[in-house]
């Protein structure tokens, strides 16, 4: 009895449901793309950071760094690449996985390495792995555990560098919401005088 | 904890409440039998979509044909969502010439979104075609949760009709959800992310070189950045307690979620129509103190779990202590546990998602529960174990809530030795039969599910930690999927035919079986008798009430997850204080 009511109910839900599919499958889909587009292209299409014409990255996306001249990103667990934008994750090890020490202590090591008079305590964040791997920024902190050795590399003085991290600096918004943050590829872009204004 | 933690905490849970009755308010209008301004205005539109969708509303259904009407419309969907993925290949709208998506993962995938579980074993980016996306996951984020709302309809006709045979007509409630409540939130919720950064369009994905080429001659010099309609399915994932992301990071993805006020909303979008359906249910049902009642006692599970996690991740890890690093927090930085968070939401907005969306049935993440302390970790597992009723999924977990509310007041009528009674509906066996398969029902799936699964090699095959931490990954994966939840110890890999089938039958159980359960309750009642209020009747508005009801919630979780709990976390958590 209930498969031959089944039967009869399926005819009206199988149109039902391709009505439905059209209306949020398809145009609303389609008005929030028209609206975005037309009141936000900037956002919609990206936060792209252009200069003379060639795209330099997303404002969103982080990028990874090894050079001492420039901030270094977050370390990035996403695979087969460190910010591989079509693998966005995280390490996923639990707090008592040893390989997650590990890697801890390797990235400490490298951070010391270039930049051997430095003995601050780690910021926390330079050392974990972010949740999506593509974290566009750092701390505060760690932009300013890095600022000496950024401005030694590029013979720069202390008070310039930390005048463009102020600049590449978002407090929280409207004042509570969040964390205070670094934006790091704008703030490499500033040290190399590829950043507009108008980003 | 810091002073800002407990500030953006007291934030949200200000909003959210100042939201329930406007939202509530606005619902019950949505949802009344009688034609009202809004029902009026949308009449037209309305009327337009039953002739096209050639369905009769002017009959009512009884509970039966309510149920298997509502499992035809939702199986209609499982198959119309898997074949899309089967053939997306060879079908429009896929830039990224992604092949079909093999067959398990395509079951998985179609339960997971029609159940409104969105538990995900593919990576977004790499798998789905914007046009699956499109005519498939966003489709079904919007018709799982309708469903919700519709199973709760009826359970509210239930208590509402005196000796009546029917519960109302599936597809006007399927309806009016999408079209009143769903459509519109979603449509303003997805312009404002968009005003944030998440990106909305059909675009190919693009590739641009790195400022600074990698070191490594075998690392690619240029990244990929991901592009598509994100916004639009972002917003009905959050809304309508879905919680299956575009992209595998979900919404730590700074395209999903790209600042804190993005993740404000979002979060706020979790539980919105969870909490305001309580003021909804209350207004139906004829006295707003009932749903009070209800939010209250969830609200009195959610803020202590809220704050005990964000102390816990607040406290860092410390298997990490003695190596020169600074966990604390400061006004330079979050400090805590920060692997597998995002630095713009730092501890507290991590820590505060997670336990949003796992009291309701989202799922979505914007940090990696998988890294989070055993402690901070127990939380979201703990939460999805009580059976999604503390906000719960969209509908579902307030019919939930009302499967404890009729157990809770029938423990209390044993104790006094009368005939139990919930808003005027005496509670006898039948509906008590039924109240205990939807509360047990999840609890079985849960521990009979990880029991095969760490005895079976295909099981343990894909662990991606070891010891305790391990066994919480499975443990979290069966918990998540027999509550519909979706969210996951990321580490564990599912995308294989062993968990792709055993979890997606969990799924299709663990969402059906209860909403066949709801409904037959709501059958029963509605043909039942008002019985009128008497000096022996449990007032089921006041905080004895809540206290019981929350009593009876923990109870059950308790007596049924202590076991496992002590097995994963609890063991994690006392083995990383001993070193």
């Amino acid at each position: 009895m209930m498969l031959s009511s089944l039967r009869t109910e399926l005819a009206p839900a199988l149109r039902l449901l391709l009505v439905l599919t059209l209306l949020t499958g398809l145009a609303y889909p389609l008005a929030v793309t028209g609206l975005a587009q037309a009141l936000f292209p900037y956002q919609a299409n990206g936060s792209l950071i252009v200069h003379d014409g060639k795209v330099l990255g997303s404002r969103l996306i982080g990028q990874p760094f090894r050079d001492p001249r420039y901030f270094w990103s977050r370390p990035s667990a996403t695979a087969s690449a460190p910010y591989n934008g079509l693998a966005s994750g995280g390490s996923n090890l639990g707090p008592t996985n040893p390989a997650l020490r590990t890697a801890v202590v390797r990235r400490i090591a490298a951070l010391r390495a270039a930049d051997p008079g430095n003995a601050a305590l780690v910021p926390v964040d330079l050392v974990t792995a972010s949740a999506s791997g593509l974290d566009p920024d750092i701390s505060p902190a760690g932009a300013a555990y890095q600022a000496a050795r950024v401005a030694r590399a590029r013979g720069l003085p202390l008070a310039r560098v930390q005048a463009l991290i102020d600049a590449s600096t978002r407090n929280r918004q409207l004042g509570v919401l969040g964390e205070p943050r670094v934006n790091v590829l704008e703030l490499n872009l500033r040290l190399d005088g590829r950043w507009l204004t108008s980003h | 904890m810091t002073a800002n933690d407990t500030l953006q905490l007291a934030l949200y849970l200000a909003v959210l409440l100042a939201l329930v009755k406007p939202l509530g308010a606005y619902m019950s209008l949505a949802f009344a039998e009688q034609p009202n301004a809004l029902t009026r205005f949308g009449a037209p539109i309305e009327r337009a979509l039953y002739r096209l969708g050639g369905v009769r509303i002017d009959e009512e259904m009884d509970w039966r044909r309510y149920a298997v009407a509502l499992l035809a419309f939702n199986l209609a969907g499982l198959v119309l969502l898997y074949l899309l993925q089967r053939a997306q290949g060879i079908l429009p709208l896929n830039p990224a010439h992604l092949p079909g998506v093999r067959a398990d993962t395509a079951f998985n995938t179609a339960v997971s979104f029609v159940s409104n579980t969105n538990w995900q074993s593919y990576a977004g980016e790499t798998t789905m075609s914007y046009l699956t996306d499109l005519l498939g996951l966003t489709v079904q984020n919007f018709l799982s949760a309708a469903t919700g709302i519709a199973v709760l309809l009826a359970v509210i006709r239930g208590f509402r009709r005196r000796s009546a045979a029917t519960i109302g007509n599936v597809w006007v409630d399927l309806t009016r959800a999408t079209l009143y409540v769903l459509l519109p939130m979603s449509l303003l919720l997805a312009l404002v992310l968009t005003s944030q950064g998440v990106i909305q369009n059909l675009h190919a994905n693009l590739r641009i070189p790195l400022l600074q080429a990698p070191a490594a001659v075998s690392a690619p010099a240029t990244q990929v950045l991901p592009m598509g309609p994100v916004a639009s399915q972002e917003a009905i994932k959050q809304l309508g307690t879905n919680g299956g992301g575009f992209f595998n990071a979900n919404s730590a993805h700074p395209f999903e979620n790209p600042t804190p006020l993005s993740n404000f909303l979002e979060m706020l979008a979790i539980l919105l129509i969870p909490a305001a359906l309580c003021w909804t249910f209350g207004e139906m049902v004829g006295d707003r103190r009932q749903g009070w009642a209800l939010l209250a006692a969830m609200l009195v599970i959610f803020v202590p779990l809220a704050l005990g996690c964000i102390a816990a991740e607040q406290a860092g890890n410390p298997a990490l202590h003695g190596l020169g690093i600074d966990q604390h927090a400061s006004a330079l930085q979050a400090g805590g546990n920060m692997e597998g968070k995002e630095t713009r939401f730092g501890i507290a907005n991590s820590a505060l998602w997670a336990t949003a969306t796992t009291a309701a049935s989202n799922g979505s993440v914007n940090a990696m529960h998988d890294s989070f302390t055993p402690l901070g970790g127990l939380v979201p597992l703990v939460l999805m174990q009580l059976g999604e009723v503390i906000f719960g999924g969209v509908g579902s977990g307030l019919y939930g809530m009302l499967a404890f509310a009729v157990v809770a007041v029938f423990i209390a009528g044993l104790m006094v030795g009368r005939t139990p009674e919930y808003l005027g509906k005496k509670i006898e066996a039948y509906e008590m039969k039924m109240a205990s398969l939807v509360v047990l029902i999840p609890c079985a799936l849960v521990v009979v599910g990880t029991a095969v699964a760490v005895l079976l090699p295909a099981g343990l095959a894909g662990l991606g930690n070891p010891g305790a931490h391990g066994f919480s990954e499975i443990l979290y994966a069966f918990s998540s999927t027999a509550n519909n939840n979706g969210s996951a110890f990321a580490g564990l890999s599912v995308n294989t035919p062993f968990y792709n089938y055993t979890l997606g039958v969990v799924m299709y159980l663990a969402r059906y079986l209860l909403i066949v359960g709801m409904l037959a309750i709501a059958g029963a009642l509605a043909a039942k008798k008002h019985v009128p209020e008497s000096a022996g009747t449990l007032p089921t508005h006041t905080p004895l009430f809540v206290v019981l009801l929350v009593s009876t919630v923990l109870v059950v979780g308790a007596l049924t997850f202590l076991p496992a709990l002590a097995l994963g976390p609890i063991a994690e958590f006392l083995s990383s204080v001993a070193h």
